[in-house]
């Protein structure tokens, strides 16, 4: 199994959980049906036109009706963002296999669900919606939870205990390491230059290699570039994981972020930046570390609030290996690789676990908080929305590309608020999809159906699929694709005592042939000869018996036969030999020589040669030995 | 030639033609090359060489087989040939055989100094310029250096292939001027025999299937109708414009760059009647066989044209015009003309042109922009000039390179996937754009490319040069949109546009990236000089947070930034649009007047540009008679001027003497008129106001800081200083109630600190000054010969001939100063 993400949309349909009781949300109205019934007036709330569930939040997990997960043996992780899933599948589906993933993307991905799970356990609801989910009910409801997929699948959280357990089952890779999985295929992680541990695996066996690519980044931030090297010759690149914003250019929306932070807090008011605790955030953080003083924001605090946010920085700069190699050298300098250690230091960056305690004391305002969720449905970021909402002064600007910012602002509407949009997503655009193609040159590219044309909204942005050359194979959802390649090989080990045993003999200048009489052992799928047993010395009934069906008998061998029959020469061989009337065909195949006068036809071809004579043993027998004389035998 | 330089003169013949001694600097033979140009334009060569025999000495010893440095062997046939431009000097060098030694086969051209090529070069510019007269044209055909000159034509030194083309169009038009007994004859097979044979070789070369013979005939032809206008050269046209059109024939037509330079040569040599020698025809048949890219160039020469039949000059146009009509076909919405040019001239030439490849489409695009934005403002542009076309293309492309554009045909969606985020096109379109602001449009477009502006001053991914056109092509735009009838102030669409764009130019004031803000700033400073006194803009601006925006500029890190934001301050606050930054959310920045933060960057800054700036803008407010000045414009002044006066950086320092100069127009009156022939009474200043100024001006202690900058060290400091005391000694030499004796004991230490002054020892003050001592001072003063001495180059001395001969001498240390330091 190639990743296992989970769908975080779905908790845009849910009131988010405030931190402090929240009059303003509590006393939402009830939401009811066209006819005026009011059933569902307890689980669904409306808001500025929207209707949302009054409910703990709940996620979609991945696809588990296609196939049985406890037949998966290995699931490889790409990066900590594909596997926020990982503890629904390991402690509810049965499975028993063993996940592969890096060191930094376990313990950033183990970050993300600590922070995840508190988020929602710190405030606890003991609402827990249902009646929507029934399809009559649902049917009956306006967008977008009428049009909401597999809601009956949506569970809630997990827990802490789940995650622990989930995490245990992953075994921590290095890149370029190689793994054997059963001994049918080998799989190595390459750094994908996404995030810090973030990889794209080759999958290959002796004779054919599949590479998945899957978030990757060929933009200098902080993690070590990607490897494009290893993937060249592939039979197959699985590509996923491209930028979700391919018309937004990073660059230009960190200076659109710097801008507009600076624009906001010069005049006074406060921006709010709703983030992951690890990622991107680290690259705002240096560019605004660069930034700050240029435009003057020295005493402007920046604060960073998650349950998570300490071992986020301090993970952060103990991964070196893991990091870009301007961040590694610093390492040897000793210095620490991410500046917001300075601002750590100098106290212009501070963070908290949360906003009790400590960082109510040191709150000062205007200021600059970096927070989650970016769905804005769950943790501290919540009760800053609610607190700076409504003043025109404040700005919250979005990063993270994962949610519709419209979306994920829609429980707070009416928003005085300014509202900026700048989705830094680093992973690839299709430029550089093109680029990286023409430079690995995989044979077959397969890839989802949506990269394969223009987005709707834009259709005459041809700019905005994958080209590539032959077209990709495009896959939907619950789609069953064969790969483009057929195993024809399998390499097969000899065992030194047999490999001694073997007398090879030149047919051709450069290459020998040897016949071999050995015994095929397959275990692993791995496959030896190994030398034939001697025949076992008959001792008793029984034993021999056993033997004898153990042990496949070693027939005297006929010779094999190599080389080609020259027909003039085999005429005139024929004719010294007494026979006459002698006529020779050609075909298509070969030649056909007709002994007339014996009523006797051979039939010459590539690889065969055929006598066919008239119940004459004797004359076969001749002819064969004739035959004979122009092939080698060995 | 003066006698010390005689003098000098074998000396360094010997050196140069001593090759141990070799010659490091060949700057100086350039030097002495210009000098003997000089001395025998001014007199005979003849009696230059007899009476300096070691000139001919060192020409015939080059020719020594010798291990002689390729640059003296240059320097000598260069010489040679200065001297023996002269037909008499040419005739004495003749008699020596001196010439044909040095310029025929036995001299360097057959040795191994001719692989050099600065010896090819001086080779040619030698015979360059001996061939002056009739006898050196014999001279060239009895040594057969025509031919050589032909075979350089493709040497493999560029410049050495150039002159040689350049020296036969000079011997082909010398031979045309022919002897003495009258001009020659009009029939090309009555020509001198040197002209017949270059000509028959531009003949065959025009006919070779090679491209660079094609070439080199098409650059002599070209130079040839550039430089000469006599009427052999429209016989000259007669006889090779078939072999010329006969390459039209040819696919691709070869050298077709130099095709058009020709082309065009002839069209504009004043000594052609075009319609005569089947001109027009040939032009309009070269638009049709050129490739778009090729023909462009020659298109736009034609539209530039004085005289030029109608047909082609429609013809020229509408090649000018094909790829943007192309690029409007491909993005038109419909069938239907797209207004530049009916749907069958944009052909599909140009459309292969434009959508193979990426490189092709934007040089072409870019190309046509350039054209078009340099034919829109000359009077003899095509008429009617399709602006409303041409402002829907620009707009297209500039939509098309940042994907906002929806083309319908697949055409368009290439061309989209080529022009996406191409940044030479975005600046291209974007000038074109600003250029087509000198005309009006129909108003939905003008609202279009306001929109397009807008989206690029918007966009995060417009690059800073992109977003510097935008703001420019903005501000003009803005300069030609219509007024209210009788109101001055903006209309409203335009106060529309100018509330949104405000915040961006906020978000821009904020940006990252230095230029990016450097940009908006120079922005706001054109807008707020234009409509700074409007209501409409100033209650806009205010409503804003520009203009605190701006203050807080002051203190950017970076010093451009820094040099803008003084300037645009220094304009908002002249026009009364200054915000306090005062409020407790600011409580960094007290209440500080604008004044005196610009006093304090003149006093404090590191870099220069915005200490400069500053000068400017307090120069400015000085002449406005700016409300913080007024008040008490002494104070300022000699605030000002003492800062300005200790600046490290000159011009600051001039600056501040024009600051000066304004305060004492205002106090003296503005200086009296140049003009020669204006009637300027003497009339005497009165007394009363003279004294006041004069005592005004030492208060401010302006005395002091002129003084000081007449011996500054940066020479155009003293230069405006002098002028300035020049005019104050002017404005009050009428003035006599202020005469004073010269041997006062004041007039006496003013003038000896002075000398201590000059002599570089500024340290100690002049004091407080009396107007009488001051006047006194100026009086006894030689500034006019002072600015004599300024106004020669600081290199006046050093650059006489004889100081040039003793450097070079001295660089060998022939001159036996440094004999000693061998020890």
């Amino acid at each position: 199994m190639l990743d296992c993400g989970l769908d975080m949309t779905s908790t845009l349909n849910f009131l988010p959980l405030p931190l402090v009781q929240s009059p303003r949300l509590s006393n939402l109205p009830g939401w009811s049906l066209k006819d005026g019934s009011a059933f569902l007036d307890k689980e669904l709330k409306e808001c500025s036109g929207h209707v949302f569930v009054d409910s703990v939040p709940e996620f979609c997990l991945p696809e588990t009706e296609l196939i049985d997960l406890s037949t998966v043996d290995v699931i490889l992780i790409s990066n900590y963002h594909c596997m926020m899933a990982l503890p629904y599948i390991t402690e509810h589906t049965g499975f028993t296999g063993t996940v592969y993933a890096t060191e930094p993307t376990v313990q950033i991905g183990r970050l993300l669900m600590e922070e995840l799970v508190n988020f929602i356990e710190r405030v606890p609801k003991a609402q827990s919606a249902s009646l929507w989910k029934n399809k009559d009910i649902q049917r009956l409801l306006p967008s977008p939870l009428k049009d909401a997929v597999e809601v009956s699948t949506w569970r809630r959280c997990y827990t802490m205990q789940e995650v622990n357990s989930a995490l245990s089952k992953i075994q921590l890779v290095g890149y370029s390491q190689k793994i054997e999985l059963f001994g049918a295929v080998q799989v190595t992680p390459l750094s994908s230059g996404y995030a810090l541990g973030s990889s794209n695996w080759i999958i290959q066996s002796h004779y054919e290699k599949v590479s998945y690519v899957s978030g990757s980044s060929l933009l200098t931030t902080h993690p070590q570039p990607m490897d494009q090297a290893s993937l060249k010759n592939s039979d197959v690149l699985i590509l996923t994981g491209l930028t979700q914003i391919p018309t937004a250019n990073p660059d230009g929306m960190v200076g659109e972020f710097c801008s507009n932070l600076a624009l906001t807090v010069r005049n006074g008011g406060n921006v709010l930046v709703p983030c992951y605790p690890s990622g991107v955030i680290y690259d705002l953080l240096e560019c605004l570390y660069q930034y700050i003083d240029s435009a003057g924001l020295s005493n402007i605090p920046f604060y960073f609030i998650s349950p998570v946010a300490n071992s986020s920085l301090e993970f952060s700069q103990i991964f070196a290996e893991w990091l870009c190699h301007n961040k590694q050298t610093k390492v040897y300098l000793p210095e620490p690789p991410f500046p917001h250690a300075e601002l750590i230091q100098t106290n212009k960056l501070k963070h908290y676990p949360s906003l009790h305690g400590d960082f109510s004391s040191d709150f000062r305002q205007p200021c600059v908080v970096f927070t989650g969720h970016p769905s804005l449905r769950f943790g501290d970021v919540v009760h800053f929305m609610e607190l700076w909402g409504k003043s025109s002064l404040n700005t919250v600007i979005f990063t993270e590309p994962d949610f519709s910012y419209l979306e994920a602002l829609a429980p707070y509407q009416p928003l005085a608020m300014k509202c900026i949009y700048c989705p830094i997503d680093t992973r690839l655009n299709f430029i550089q999809v093109s680029k990286l193609l023409k430079e690995v040159q995989p044979l077959h590219v397969v890839c989802p159906e949506q990269y394969t044309q223009p987005p709707p909204a834009q259709s005459h942005r041809m700019d905005l699929m994958i080209d590539c050359q032959p077209p990709a194979m495009s896959y939907r959802r619950a789609e069953v694709l064969a790969l483009p390649f057929k195993r024809r090989y399998e390499k097969i080990e000899i065992m030194p005592e047999l490999a001694d045993a073997l007398v090879p003999m030149e047919i051709k200048p450069g290459i020998s042939l040897a016949t071999v009489s050995a015994v095929l052992h397959t275990k692993d799928n791995k496959h030896v000869l190994q030398p034939p047993p001697r025949p076992a010395q008959p001792s008793g009934g029984k034993k021999r018996k056993r033997a004898s069906e153990d042990i496949p008998d070693c027939k005297v061998l006929k010779p094999l036969l190599s080389g080609s029959i020259p027909v003039e020469q085999f005429v005139q061989t024929l004719e010294k030999h007494g026979f006459s009337d002698i006529k020779v065909e050609d075909t298509a195949k070969g030649h056909i020589v007709l002994l007339q006068e014996a009523e006797t036809l051979i039939q010459i071809e590539e690889d065969s040669t055929h006598i066919i004579c008239d119940n004459d043993e004797m004359l076969r027998v001749r002819l064969r030995d004739l035959v004979l004389k122009f092939l080698q035998k060995f | 030639m003066d006698p010390e330089c005689s003098q000098l003169l074998p000396a360094l013949c010997a050196v140069l033609a001593d090759p141990r001694q070799p010659m490091v600097d060949d700057t100086c033979l350039e030097k002495l090359l210009d000098w003997f140009k000089t001395i025998t334009e001014a007199g005979s060569s003849l009696l230059l060489l007899q009476e300096n025999p070691c000139l001919v000495e060192l020409l015939c010893h080059v020719l020594k087989p010798q291990d002689l440095s390729s640059r003296v062997l240059s320097f000598s046939l260069r010489l040679t040939g200065v001297f023996a431009a002269q037909e008499d000097c040419f005739q004495y060098l003749q008699q020596g055989e001196l010439l044909p030694r040095l310029f025929g086969e036995a001299g360097p051209l057959g040795g191994a100094a001719w692989t050099a090529p600065t010896v090819r070069s001086g080779w040619i510019q030698g015979l360059r310029s001996l061939a002056q007269h009739p006898s050196a044209l014999h001279f060239l055909a009895d040594c057969g250096a025509v031919d050589t000159i032909f075979s350089l034509q493709g040497d493999s030194s560029l410049f050495v292939a150039s002159a040689a083309g350049q020296l036969l169009v000079h011997i082909l038009s010398l031979s045309m001027r022919g002897p003495a007994e009258g001009p020659p004859s009009l029939q090309a097979d009555d020509w001198p025999p040197c002209a017949q044979k270059i000509v028959g070789h531009i003949e065959e070369s025009l006919r070779s299937t090679a491209t660079p013979q094609i070439t080199q005939a098409l650059n002599v032809l070209t130079t040839t109708f550039s430089h000469c206008h006599d009427p052999w050269t429209q016989v000259l046209w007669v006889q090779l414009h078939p072999l010329v059109a006969a390459l039209l024939q040819k696919d691709p037509v070869p050298a077709a760059h130099s095709l058009v330079d020709l082309l065009l040569s002839v069209a504009r040599s004043p000594g052609l009647s075009s319609s005569s020698c089947g001109l027009w025809e040939t032009l309009a048949q070269t638009l049709s066989h050129l490739s778009p890219t090729q023909a462009g160039l020659l298109a736009l020469g034609i539209l530039k044209l004085q005289d030029c039949p109608q047909a082609l000059r429609a013809q020229a146009f509408a090649v000018l015009l094909q790829p943007l009509a192309c690029v409007l076909q491909a993005t038109a919405q419909g069938p239907g003309p797209s207004g530049l040019l009916d749907s069958t001239a944009a052909d599909s030439v140009t459309a292969d042109m434009l959508l193979p490849s990426k490189a092709a489409c934007v040089g072409l695009l870019c190309q046509t922009l350039a054209h078009l934005e340099l034919l829109l403002p000359l009077p003899q542009r095509p008429c009617p000039w399709p602006q409303a076309p041409l402002l829907g293309a620009a707009v297209t492309l500039l939509q098309l390179c940042r994907g906002s554009g929806s083309p319908a045909s697949d055409a368009g969606r290439q061309l989209c996937a080529l022009l996406l985020g191409c940044v030479r096109v975005q600046r291209a379109a974007l000038d074109f754009l600003g250029t087509l602001s000198q005309e009006t449009g129909p108003p939905e477009l003008v609202t279009q490319v306001f929109a397009v502006l807008l989206e690029y001053l918007r966009s995060p991914d417009s690059s800073p040069t992109v977003l510097k056109k935008a703001f420019q092509a903005t501000f003009r735009w803005l300069l030609s949109s219509p007024r209210t009838p009788g109101c001055s102030d903006l209309d409203s669409h335009t106060l529309l546009f100018l509330r949104e764009l405000l915040p961006v130019l906020q978000k821009r004031l904020c940006s990252p990236c230095w230029e990016v803000r450097d940009s908006g700033l120079e922005f706001l400073t054109q807008m707020t000089r234009r409509w700074g006194g409007q209501a409409g803009f100033r209650h806009a601006l205010l409503a804003s947070e520009v203009p605190r925006l701006t203050e807080q500029l002051l203190r950017d890190p970076e010093s451009y930034v820094r040099a803008s934001a003084v300037t645009a301050m220094g304009q908002l606050s002249s026009q009364g649009l200054c915000v306090p930054p005062a409020g407790p959310e600011h409580p960094g920045s007290q209440q500080k007047s604008l004044l005196g933060e610009l006093l304090h960057i003149l006093s404090t800054d590191s870099e220069g540009f915005p200490r400069r700036a500053v000068m400017q803008v307090f120069t400015q407010w000085l002449r406005d008679s700016h409300a913080d000045v007024v008040g008490d414009t002494e104070q300022f002044v000699a605030g000002v001027l003492q800062v300005a006066g200790q600046d490290l950086d000159w011009e600051v320092r001039a600056q501040g003497l024009e600051l000066a100069l304004v305060f004492l127009e205002q106090m003296l009156g503005p200086p009296r008129s140049h003009c020669p022939y204006a009637v300027t009474p003497p009339v005497a200043a009165p007394a009363g106001p003279l004294t006041q100024a004069l005592q005004s001006l030492c208060r401010v202690r302006l005395f002091e800081f002129a003084f000081r900058a007449l011996f500054d060290c940066d020479r155009p400091v003293a230069q405006k200083s002098c002028d300035l005391l020049l005019l104050l000694r002017a404005k009050t030499a009428s003035s006599s109630s202020l005469q004073e004796p010269r041997s006062s004991p004041d007039v006496a230490s003013v003038e000896a600190a002075l000398q201590r002054w000059r002599a570089g020892d500024q340290a100690q003050p002049l004091g407080d000054l009396e107007p009488e001592v001051v006047l006194a001072v100026l009086r006894s003063m030689d500034l006019e010969g002072l600015r004599g001495a300024l106004a020669e180059s600081s290199d006046h001395v050093e650059k006489s001939p004889q100081s040039l001969l003793q450097d070079m001498l001295a660089t060998v240390g022939i001159l036996g100063e440094n004999e000693a330091d061998c020890y």
